[in-house]
């Protein structure tokens, strides 16, 4: 099944050294102090990037486990990636990498 | 065997913040308004539009009789008189004055409409710094009470009578000082310096005018009762002092408008539901005072009141449409909606009570709503913690019944349709959404600006 939106595809999308996620969905970032809390696909993406997964395996894991519609699944991860950026829980892209 | 698929929620992150919760201690969840008077917003909205102002008859009846029991109870004379600038649609004009009330209007227009909508000259206030000779002239053929602003408009409307050779019935707007900030004291005449008792001076000797009432409007959204006991006392003294150096009975005595209504007034620290007092409250602040002031039982004056927001606001809501998600650089969301600014006036003083209109998930994000103007002043709240809709999900702003069908401004877009619920659940559009060519109606194109070539 291929998506109708072309989107831009982040391409750095890792998660930063030592973040902890834990079981019942708190994360900590050592590097910053903060802590912040996940709802369960919140939790299921995070753990997902840890595991240096990439976009488009990501879509697809979740297509299997929820019942949902590609579109909005693609959507909804971008926008929570921009989340994850201002947040500063992912690795910052190298400048002007082309 | 295939496993079920669990059903997918929106992915949310929130910063745990070190520091305090959020001033009410948590994040409640919003309520959402699936319905006005039991018809549903997804159905209002297909057959009207969006956005739709919606009013409640039921509401605006039950709000008016919640408000004359608190008076009438305590009072035996207490006459409402309906603000038109609050709301003069005519169909909401028409229920007020069913329930009883006369007409409170400002300017030519609104006397216009009241004389419309069936109310004889004899039941109209007339208030307002800005009366015109014509305006003058109409009041006192048709014997409406003239509310003096100041001392040029009473030297006016004593040349007005004297032309038409018919006295006018006149009554003070006096502004004071109730112990509130701020003090409004550019409408009416004084009362600690002096102006308003030299102005009774005058009017007094003078065959052309009848005194027949005293009047103030101590400001809008007063969260002080005890002002409002403060006024009434003033009003009262002065009506003695009348009675006692020119034996002359004033007929009412006229608190103006002001009350609070349960809307979030910005930067306050509790929500209006929790801090607007009750009618029962205002009631007993004003009665008290009238029923211990030094008033002679028998000539106690009717005590009218010109309740505008607390009446309505309640009674209307604006159904919207989300037109977008959006991320902002630091990280917050927005949310942009069918509903801007121009047709949301009160947004500029008011957190509104914005609600989905259909169940949603838990978890609530910072957001901020804009409506759609091309305009940076286009916000409908800065901050709020809202679940994420999707586009073409449907939101109701709550208590929009005041101020905002009179102010709104045809401004980039046109004003929408409005709809009234009647008291057996029929709907009935009250004002039409503007098109094109009711706007374009009024402008005309000079003969050598028709043609263009690009
Ligand atoms: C003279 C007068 N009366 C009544 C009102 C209604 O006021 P409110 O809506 O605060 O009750 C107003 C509003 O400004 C007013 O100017």
């Amino acid at each position: 099944m291929q998506s109708t939106y072309i989107y831009f595809i982040p391409g750095a999308m890792k998660l930063q050294k030592n973040i902890a996620i834990s079981e019942s969905g708190f994360v900590f970032n050592p590097g910053s102090g903060e802590s912040f809390i996940l709802n369960r696909t919140g939790k299921n993406i995070l753990e997902l990037l840890r595991d240096n997964k990439m976009f488009e395996e990501i879509i697809e894991l979740m297509m299997g486990e929820y019942e949902v519609d590609r579109i909005v699944l693609e959507k909804s991860i971008l926008d929570f990636i921009s989340v994850l950026k201002s947040y500063g829980l992912l690795e910052k892209e190298p400048a002007s990498a082309n | 065997m295939e496993t079920r698929k669990s059903t997918f929620e929106r992915p949310v992150i929130n910063r745990v913040n070190a520091g305090l919760p959020d001033k009410f201690g948590m994040h409640s969840k919003l309520r959402s308004m699936p319905e006005i008077d039991s018809i549903p917003v997804e159905s209002l909205i297909g057959l009207y539009g969006s956005p739709l102002f919606v009013l409640s008859e039921k509401t605006i009846r039950e709000t008016m009789s919640d408000a004359k029991r608190a008076f009438t109870t305590r009072y035996p004379k207490v006459q409402f008189a309906w603000s038109y600038k609050t709301n003069y649609l005519d169909a909401v004009c028409r229920v007020f004055h069913q329930e009883g009330s006369w007409a409170e209007v400002v300017s030519g227009f609104e006397y216009e409409k009241a004389v419309a909508n069936g109310v004889e000259g004899q039941f109209i206030l007339f208030n307002g710094p800005g009366k015109t000779t014509e305006d003058i002239d109409r009041a006192i053929t048709q014997g409406s009470m003239i509310h003096l602003d100041h001392f040029d408009e009473l030297f006016l409307v004593m040349g007005c009578a004297e032309r038409l050779g018919k006295r006018a019935k006149v009554a003070l707007r006096i502004n004071m000082d109730t112990g509130i900030y701020p003090r409004w004291d550019r409408f009416g005449f004084n009362y600690e310096n002096g102006e308003a008792w030299q102005a009774v001076n005058k009017i007094l000797p003078d065959s052309r005018l009848e005194l027949v009432g005293l009047h103030t409007h101590i400001g809008t959204y007063i969260l002080s009762t005890n002002a409002y006991a403060v006024a009434t006392t003033k009003l009262a003294e002065l009506t003695v002092r009348i009675q006692r150096k020119f034996n002359h009975t004033i007929k009412y005595i006229d608190l103006g408008g002001g009350f609070a209504s349960r809307n979030t007034l910005k930067g306050a620290y509790l929500p209006g539901t929790d801090t607007c007092p009750s009618f029962d409250n205002y009631a007993e602040a004003i009665t008290a005072s009238l029923v211990n002031s030094e008033i002679q039982h028998d000539k106690m004056p009717m005590l009218i009141l010109e309740t505008g927001r607390a009446l309505i606001d309640d009674a209307g809501c604006l159904l919207g449409t989300v037109l977008a998600n959006k991320r902002l650089v630091d990280g917050r969301l927005s949310m942009i909606l069918d509903i801007g600014v121009n047709m949301l006036f009160t947004s500029f003083w008011y957190e509104h009570a914005v609600v989905p209109s259909k169940e949603t998930s838990d978890y609530t994000e910072n957001t901020t709503i804009y409506g759609p103007l091309c305009m940076n002043i286009d916000v409908i709240r800065d901050a709020v913690q809202f679940p994420v809709l999707e586009r073409g999900d449907h939101v109701v702003v709550n208590r929009v019944g005041a101020y905002n069908m009179t102010q709104w401004l045809q401004f980039i877009t046109y004003r929408p349709n409005v709809v009234m619920i009647g008291m057996k659940g029929d709907v009935d559009v009250i004002r039409k959404a503007e098109n094109y060519s009711s706007l374009s109606m009024h402008e005309h194109i000079p003969d050598h600006l028709i043609h263009f070539r690009l």
